[in-house]
């Protein structure tokens, strides 16, 4: 079985958001960058589960910088066999799946996995962008993969229920919560992810089909009303006449 | 411009977040509706009351192959000659946007939480970093598919009605197999909710959930919980909002026993008025609140209930 997991760094979720140059850029000062949650906890470690079990290799791909080498270690730490980073920074999800539709095409893959989202951008673009470049179905917000042979039975929450999905391999498959467990990297992964090896692709040529012009914070919250218990009256008047939510 | 909006029927129906789709398409241009399933004529034609002047509708595709759905939107698209797609930020709009986005070589904006500016390109606002920013997105394509958050722009009924034709087109093989649904009972799924009543650690156990879901009841609003909660299986996954569980933007978020760590934060911080439950008065949650109780949940929430039916009867 060979697998493909797409990794992509995040800063920390307790990163303080803030923008710089007149609002054109994400504030890195102080920023922790850590694997993407969906990739790591989900994607990541269900293809090692699954080729511990079966057999096989995990690959990880990233577009991204050197900078970003940090958090392909950590992936390679936690249990990945090789890793590509596809040398330019990520800046469209479109480019994003190109590089990676490109790099996969030909190499055989069975599933190529992806966390849901990234939880800096969310945008859940690029699983289903590189589905349809290289033509393969796509599994979205996967919550249980098993494969048996070449096909593989998926379980996912559907809105006012769940499912149980078949489909054949290869295919494309985005990861959400309860694919697996957390796994904590051991002193033993971390020296090992030093020499695995790391490959580094120059990127395709494609043009950005989108570009992000500028940020903005939320407005500031009004202060918050205070009531005590024996005003539940008066917190149901004002979510009536002044939130106007009920 | 030519728009295309893609919408879902459920049970014969359209949900208020199809509504706001149309409506959002209508405010952008002459706007046809590319739709599947077995919603009557009469239902059909009724997108045209929120701006829809045209709906196109396949009855033989299967809504569960969005490699067969994303063909379906192409060939309405090429057909239609439309250049902005829209599509509902949903569990299927997640799947099938990109997809579409990638066919038709198009920018795609995702997470859309207002109209385009058109007065320097073609700019969307979006919801980024789970909501604790927004970002304003340009697409440099010609085309571009845009999927829009629910509650973010209310529908605007326009008395209009459409013309419903029926449209099909080469849509290759299924290639996805539904063995087996669960159904999760009735209720608004959470993502659509408008009202949501949420707690978290601070109820103690799942046998304590009884005053969480009277409220919920008397509200008419859906459930929901803290991560915790439902990693420790208190309550079912799907109820998790927050940066690793369902991100919400309800019109009413209430908020009892959960303490408002950033992570949880990060998925309901785009509600439209919060209101916190919680004992303990430097609990973080306060300061993302618009409304709060100091107090004890378990002597709030039923009083909140009463006063709730109270209101509701007096209406
Ligand atoms: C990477 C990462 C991702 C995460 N993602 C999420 C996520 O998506 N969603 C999420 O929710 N969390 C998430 N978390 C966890 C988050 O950090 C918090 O641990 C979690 O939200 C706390 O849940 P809680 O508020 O229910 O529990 P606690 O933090 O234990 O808070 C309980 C609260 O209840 C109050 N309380 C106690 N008794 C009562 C009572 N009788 N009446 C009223 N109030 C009472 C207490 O004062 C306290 O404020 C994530 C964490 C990490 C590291």
């Amino acid at each position: 079985m060979k697998l493909l997991v797409c990794i992509s760094k995040a800063p920390d979720t307790t990163s303080k958001i803030a923008f710089t140059d007149g609002n054109t850029k994400f504030d890195e000062n102080g920023v922790q960058y850590i694997v993407n949650p969906y990739d790591e906890w989900y994607a990541l470690v269900r293809a090692l589960e699954l080729v511990e079990a079966n057999g096989g290799s995990v690959t990880t791909i990233t577009v991204g910088t050197a900078a970003d080498e940090p958090t392909i270690r950590k992936a390679l730490a936690i249990g990945a066999n090789d890793a590509v980073r596809i040398d330019a920074p990520a800046t469209d999800p479109y480019f994003v799946a190109k590089q990676i539709a490109e790099y996969a095409k030909d190499k055989g893959f069975d599933v190529i996995l992806t966390g849901k989202e990234t939880i800096d951008f969310n945008g859940a673009q690029v699983s289903g962008m590189i589905a349809e470049i290289l033509d393969l179905p796509f599994v979205s917000l996967a919550q249980k993969m098993e494969v048996a042979g070449n096909t593989a039975t998926i379980e996912r929450d559907v809105p006012g229920g769940s499912e149980i999905i078949e489909v054949a391999t290869p295919f494309v498959l985005s990861a959400a919560k309860g694919m697996a467990e957390q796994r904590i990297p051991n002193m033993r992964g971390i020296m090992a992810a030093r020499t695995k090896p790391l490959t580094v692709v120059p990127a395709v040529s494609v043009e950005n089909a989108t570009t992000v012009v500028s940020y903005e914070l939320p407005p500031a919250k009004s202060e918050c009303k205070y009531f005590t218990a024996d005003q539940m009256d008066e917190l149901v008047a004002a979510l009536h006449n002044e939130a106007k939510a009920i | 411009m030519s728009v295309l909006v893609f919408v879902e029927s459920k049970d014969g129906k359209f949900s208020k977040a199809a509504f706001e789709a149309v409506s959002y398409g209508n405010k952008i241009g002459t706007t046809t509706v590319i739709t599947f399933g077995d919603a009557s004529d009469d239902v059909l034609a009724g997108l045209g009351n929120y701006g829809a002047s045209k709906v196109l509708v396949n009855k033989s595709v299967d809504g569960k192959n969005e490699q067969q759905l994303t063909r379906l939107i192409h060939a309405a698209a090429e057909a239609t000659g439309a250049e902005t797609v829209v599509m509902i930020q949903d569990q299927l709009g997640k799947a099938i946007a990109p997809r579409v986005a990638a066919r038709m070589n198009a920018g795609h904006i995702s997470g859309a939480v207002a109209l385009p500016d058109t007065s320097n390109g073609f700019v969307v606002k979006t919801y980024v970093y789970s909501g604790k920013a927004f970002a304003n997105v340009k697409v440099n394509t010609p085309k571009r598919v845009i999927s829009l958050v629910s509650n973010a722009l209310a529908p605007v009924a326009t008395g209009g009605s459409a013309s419903v034709e029926v449209f099909n087109a080469d849509l290759g093989d299924a290639k996805i197999k539904v063995k087996e649904m669960k159904s999760q009972g009735a209720g608004v799924p959470l993502p659509e909710a408008e009202l949501v009543v949420s707690a978290g650690r601070g109820l103690k156990g799942p046998e304590n959930w009884g005053i969480v879901e009277d409220l919920a009841k008397a509200l008419g609003a859906t459930t929901a919980c803290s991560r915790p909660v439902a990693d420790i299986g208190w309550r079912p996954h799907h109820e998790h909002v927050g940066q690793t569980g369902v991100a919400i933007r309800p019109n009413l978020y209430i908020a009892a026993g959960i303490s408002g760590a950033i992570q949880h934060l990060a998925g309901v911080n785009s509600s439209k008025t919060i209101v916190v439950i919680n004992t303990d008065s430097e609990a973080p949650f306060f300061k993302a609140a618009n409304y709060g109780v100091v107090g004890d949940a378990f002597d709030v929430l039923p009083r909140l209930t009463e006063a709730i039916n109270k209101f509701k009867a007096a209406q």
